[in-house]
This record gives structure tokens, C-alpha cells and sequence, in this order.
């Protein structure tokens, strides 16, 4: 058993696999960098993510795999599961291995556990499409912020440029430290730094008069759609778990 | 913005209209071509109320004032209740602050009648028209169809809604009669009619020239009330039935009848919401749309109501032994989709997956098939399979043991009355 430490990157990801090829390597056993600890008797190579090898490796990748199936490989790595690199491996392995597209195989464990994983993604960006709460600042800017269970950012920019093409919008990623920025054009990552005001919530100054006014309407709007004779919390629970609560402004 | 008096009113008015189920924002493709405000396509629930319904449009109604006296409906004219009516320009706000917020997928605007339909309709239809001319706004709208309205404003409402909708409200015309005498079906039926051929018409057009404009892109949809009057489950789904196939409905829903009023036509103040019974129907519609049973499957003379114990597609299956075990790595997609436990996504991802090998348990398993039901109906790469010779009563009593409902505390049976 051979273990790969690469540095989480897709790119990184490739490479590694790149060198599982190169090397004729068997069993392999491939984690990130920060999450690796010593073993004894354990071989272990560094990869170096190269952009040339992992550019090579997407090329064949694409040959065994519809766009539709790069995609969703590229979702189920970006997530930053723990644990889940060697299943991200084997899948690749198992496509170069096949002479056929294996993308529909469930009874390969590979294949299953990579759609389990897309599954879990999707879910969690459908999340923050519905979840993702903006408040206006004085400047019109609509802020949000969020704390996905997974790096889910980078797949919603579709949705919310389209959506809120005429408003400027951020949304921010509390868990990440990072975010997406809409400026009426295009969007970009952005850094924000919290020192100053300690908590993205002291920005309550900064926000539009009229903002409290429609939080409080759609608070009470919330309220009112409810019908108490049909209480069911174990439903409502399961639909929105409490750990989104604290972002959700008919929650809190 | 007077914030109290308008928050009042949202109360009143949202309050009034939480009745109405329907609540999807799905099926439309309307598009941000404009640089706009938003855009309808999948559907996105954005919030659940604590009852576990889905919070998707800002469900209001324009006015809770109404000459008409259903007796199940809270607005009714006899009932005591505080009336308060929005301004145009008011709904127009909320909708577009809400969506801008990310709070809403558009406007789900009803009313109670004014006046007469025409005039109610025509205010409904107004609201959209503002939306969508002067505020570029490309989210999800549906508009009631006022029935009696008249079919030059049910076509404008086509060309600014997303989807229309008349509701039903009963089963049957008895069971309309008795409660909403001011009401009659025909009424009801004629704007879905027109709606119907409108539709059809413009996707044709549609086909032919690009630019042509989109009509009620998600279609029509409507509701009917459970428990409020004695139909049996028989009657609701051949009902359900007809208007799928004779009006080309996107959905019907199905409302448990919240008890709010006291009158001797309904049923008393403490009657319990018949949620079960609620549940198992939408199960036999999602088995008419979706799974590709008749009506007449799933209740007929002989079986005029749904099991409440089990679902209605393992009700169908313990009267139909004959037709199982049926072979997952053999049978067809269609044969598949009928067993209990297997789903529209794990039927198809068998008939994928099977191409590469036979599936045994695990596979099925991983796969997502509820083993603990679809057990007793199939066979696969395995020597383990049923092998005792089980009725469907056997079956039935074996599942109940090892599965717990999570209906269990509000199990009520449903009496045959007649």
C-alpha cells in the first residue's frame, strides 16, 4: 500500500492519478495533505500538483466519461467530504479501466458512493438556493450569509447571476471564509475581513432603513401561513435542520 | 409605508389564503432575457412552516371581502371575521421586496369575489401585468381563475401567469352543492376549458415561430376538499382522473378539510384533519402520473377506499399476486415501477446498472430499493428469495410488524358509510 498525499485540489487530484499510471502503482491509498498522519512502514509520496499531467489525465477522462459525468465528478470533489478521496480515486480508476462508459454501473461500490456523494452536493446547493437569505445594505448591496455543510459555493453562481442579474449581491461563506460577489456584470471570489466589527452581524448598521420593515413582514407572513391544527415538527425539522436556523431570518 | 397597517393586512390576508395547498413553482421556463428580477424554472421551497408545508410563493389574497357563502370557506360572507383588501401597488412591493430578499419564488395571488368575476379577475390580472411590464419581474406567477370570468381576461392571465387555476373545491356536484350553493361546476369548468385550447394553441404557435409569446407555461392546476363531504376515495381519484385526461391538469390537489367553522353541513369544530387519508391520495396520484397505473387500479367498486395501513401501490400488489415475483434483472421498466419499494429513480438506475451485471440484494440495496417491502416481490442474483407461499394478507401483516408508521399516533379508520 502505497499512500498519495496531494494538496485537495482537483488539479491535484488528477496529477495523483497521473502518477498511479506512470508508476504502475497497485493499492493506493490518496489523502489531503493537512489531514494526513504518520503511520510507520507505510510508503509515502508527495504529489505535486502539475497542470500539464492533470490536463492530460481530464483529456482521457473525458474520452471514458459524458461532460454530464466529468461534472459530476468535479461536484463530488469539490465537496471536501473527509474520507472520500480513495473513492474518488477508484472511480476514475474503474473508468480507465472499462471500455465502456461505466457512469450507470451501480453495482460497482465506486459508482454508487460517487452518485451518493453528488446526491449529497446537489442537495446542499439546492439548499442554499432556497435557504440563502439577503439583506439590503444602505448601499443596495443584498448580502447573505451562509454556513454549508459542503463547498457548495462555486455551484450556485449560475443560479443567482441569472436570477438577480439587476441587483449586486453577496454571498459569503462564514464555515470557508470566502465568497461570491455580483457586481450587475460578473462574479467574483471575495475575501471579507470581519476584524473590525467582530461579527458579519455588526454590519446591522450598515444596512437599508426599509430592511427591518420586510424582515418583520416576512417573519409575520411565516407566521401566518401556518396551520396549527396540522403541527408536525418532525416534518419541519427534516426539512430545514437546525443548523441552517441561525441564517434564516423567519427563524431566528 | 404605513408598516402596521400593512403588516395587519399581510396577516389577514395570508392567513386567508393558507387553505389553498398548492404551492409548486415548478414546470415554467420563463427566463431572465430582459436583465431583470428573476427567473422560474425548477422550483425551490425556500421555507417550511411548522405544520411541514412548503413555503414557495407569497401566498395571498387580494381581498378576504366575498358575496359568496361556501360553507367550508373561512372568507364566507356570513362569517364574522376581520375583512381587510390590498392596493395593487402594495402587492406589486411585497412581491418584489420578498423575491429580492430571496424569500419567495414569485406571487400566488387568489381573492375573495367582489362585485362579480370580471372584476375580481380583472384586478388579479392587473397585478401581473404591472409585475411583469414595469418591473421586469420574471419569477413564478399563478393566478386564480375567478370562475365565471370571462375569456378575454383569462387570456391576458395566460400571457403574464406562469400557471392558472379554478379550484374544484368538492369531489362531486352533490358535494358542491350542498356546501357552496352560490357556486355551480360549469362555472368552474369553462375558464379551464378555454385555458386548455389556449394552451395548446400557443405551444403550437410556439413551435412555429420562436418569438411567440408563452402562455401559462406551467398549466393549470386545482383543488379539491377531503373529508368534508362524504365522498369516498373511489370518487375523488376518478375525478382527479377526469380532469388529468380531459383538461390536460398539471396537478391536482388534494386538502385535508381543516374544520373553522361551525355549521351542521360540516364536520364538527374537533374533527381531526384527515392527514392520512390526504397522504395515501397524493401516493395514488404520484401512481397515476408517474407509475403509469390506471385509476381503476387503484380503487374501484370493490375498493372504493385506500388502505390507510399501507401504501397504495402494495395494496395494488397483495391483490395482484399473480402478476410477481417479478425477475429485477429481467423484467421491464414498466413491471418494475410496480413494485413496492422501488421508486421512479432506483426502477430506472436498475435498468441501467443491469446492463453491466446481474444485481443481487446489495446492489439493489445501495441502489436505494426499501428491501423490507420490495422483498416479497422480487427475485435477483441470489438463491435468497421468498420462497413460503404468502397471501397477500400474509405479506400485508408481515410488513406492518417490521415497519413502523410514522402516521402510528393519528391512525383513524375510515368508515364506510353507505
Amino acid at each position: 500500500m502505497t499512500t498519495l498525499l496531494y494538496d485537495g485540489s482537483f488539479e491535484g487530484l488528477l496529477t495523483a492519478v497521473f502518477e498511479v499510471y506512470e508508476h504502475k502503482m497497485d493499492a493506493v491509498n490518496l489523502v489531503k495533505t493537512g489531514k494526513y498522519t504518520t503511520a510507520m512502514f507505510e510508503q509515502v509520496i508527495t504529489i505535486v500538483t502539475d497542470e500539464a499531467r492533470a490536463t492530460r489525465v481530464l483529456k482521457g477522462l473525458k474520452t471514458k466519461l459524458s461532460p454530464m459525468g466529468v461534472q459530476r465528478l468535479y461536484a463530488a470533489h469539490l465537496a471536501e467530504m473527509d474520507d472520500e478521496d480513495n473513492n474518488l480515486i477508484g472511480f476514475i480508476r474503474y473508468a480507465f479501466n472499462s471500455d465502456k462508459n461505466i457512469e450507470e454501473d451501480y453495482g460497482n461500490r465506486f459508482v454508487v458512493r460517487v452518485s451518493e456523494m453528488v446526491r449529497m452536493v446537489r442537495r446542499e446547493k439546492h439548499r442554499m438556493e432556497a435557504f440563502v437569505r439577503f439583506q439590503k445594505l444602505k448601499d443596495e448591496t443584498f448580502y447573505a450569509s451562509v454556513e454549508p455543510d459542503f463547498n457548495v459555493l462555486p455551484l450556485l453562481i449560475r443560479h443567482f447571476k441569472s436570477r438577480y442579474a439587476d441587483q449586486r449581491w453577496i454571498i459569503y461563506d462564514l464555515k470557508r471564509n470566502y465568497g461570491l460577489y455580483y457586481d450587475l456584470h460578473d462574479t467574483q471570489y471575495i475575501t471579507l475581513d470581519f476584524a473590525e466589527s467582530n461579527k458579519p452581524s455588526d454590519l446591522m448598521t450598515a444596512f437599508s432603513e426599509e430592511e427591518g420593515i420586510y424582515q418583520h413582514l416576512w417573519k409575520n407572513y411565516f407566521n401566518s401561513v401556518n396551520i396549527k391544527s396540522r403541527k408536525n415538527t418532525k416534518l419541519h425539522i427534516r426539512h430545514i435542520p437546525k443548523r441552517y436556523w441561525k441564517h434564516l431570518t423567519e427563524k431566528i | 409605508m404605513d408598516a402596521e397597517r400593512i403588516t395587519e393586512k399581510l396577516n389577514i390576508l395570508a392567513d386567508a389564503a393558507k387553505y389553498d395547498v398548492s404551492c409548486s413553482s415548478s414546470g415554467s421556463k420563463r427566463k431572465n432575457e430582459n436583465k431583470g428580477l428573476g427567473n422560474a424554472s425548477n422550483g425551490i421551497c425556500h421555507s417550511y412552516t411548522e405544520d411541514g408545508r412548503c413555503v414557495s410563493l407569497l401566498k395571498i389574497l387580494l381581498t378576504n371581502h366575498c358575496i359568496f357563502d361556501c360553507a367550508y370557506c373561512v372568507s364566507r360572507k356570513s362569517n364574522d371575521i376581520k375583512r381587510a383588501a390590498f392596493t395593487v401597488q402594495e402587492v406589486v412591493d411585497l412581491t418584489i421586496n420578498f423575491y429580492r430578499r430571496n424569500y419567495i419564488e414569485g406571487l400566488f395571488l387568489s381573492s375573495g369575489i367582489f362585485k362579480d368575476a370580471d372584476y375580481t379577475m380583472e384586478r388579479l390580472v392587473r397585478i401581473a401585468k404591472k409585475l411583469r411590464t414595469e418591473h421586469k419581474f420574471n419569477g413564478y406567477i399563478h393566478l386564480k381563475s375567478i370562475p365565471g370570468a370571462s375569456d378575454e381576461l383569462m387570456n391576458e392571465a395566460g400571457l403574464y401567469a406562469d400557471r392558472l387555476s379554478v379550484n374544484l373545491e368538492m369531489p362531486t356536484e352533490a358535494g358542491l352543492k350542498l356546501l357552496a350553493p352560490d357556486k355551480n361546476q360549469a362555472d368552474m369548468i369553462k375558464p379551464m376549458g378555454y385555458l386548455k385550447d389556449a394552451i395548446i394553441l400557443h405551444k403550437e404557435e410556439k413551435k412555429l415561430f420562436k418569438k411567440a409569446p408563452i402562455f401559462a407555461p406551467a398549466g393549470q392546476s386545482t383543488q379539491v376538499i377531503i373529508g368534508a363531504t362524504p365522498e369516498n376515495d373511489s370518487e375523488v381519484l376518478q375525478s382527479a382522473n377526469y380532469f388529468y385526461k380531459n383538461f390536460n391538469l398539471k396537478r391536482v390537489y388534494y386538502s385535508g378539510y381543516v374544520p373553522v367553522l361551525a355549521d351542521s353541513r360540516l364536520p364538527t369544530l374537533n374533527t381531526a384533519v384527515p392527514m392520512v387519508r390526504e397522504n395515501r391520495l397524493y401516493q395514488a396520484d404520484w401512481l397515476m402520473r408517474f407509475y403509469g397505473f390506471k385509476v381503476n387500479e387503484i380503487v374501484n367498486t370493490q375498493q372504493p377506499h385506500l388502505d390507510l395501513d399501507i401504501d397504495p401501490k402494495l395494496g395494488w400488489a397483495i391483490r395482484n399476486m399473480q402478476a410477481f415475483p417479478v425477475d429485477v434483472n429481467k423484467a421491464d421498466l414498466q413491471m418494475i415501477l410496480r413494485v413496492p419499494g422501488v421508486g421512479l429513480l432506483s426502477a430506472q438506475k436498475i435498468v441501467s446498472a443491469r446492463k453491466f451485471g446481474k444485481l443481487n440484494w446489495d446492489h439493489l440495496k445501495k441502489i436505494g430499493v426499501a428491501i423490507n417491502r420490495a422483498k416479497y416481490f422480487i427475485v435477483c442474483q441470489s438463491n435468497e428469495f421468498e420462497r413460503r407461499d404468502l397471501t397477500g394478507n400474509n405479506i400485508k401483516q408481515f410488513i406492518l410488524a417490521t415497519s413502523q408508521s410514522k402516521y402510528i399516533k393519528s391512525t383513524q379508520s375510515q368508515l364506510s358509510l353507505f
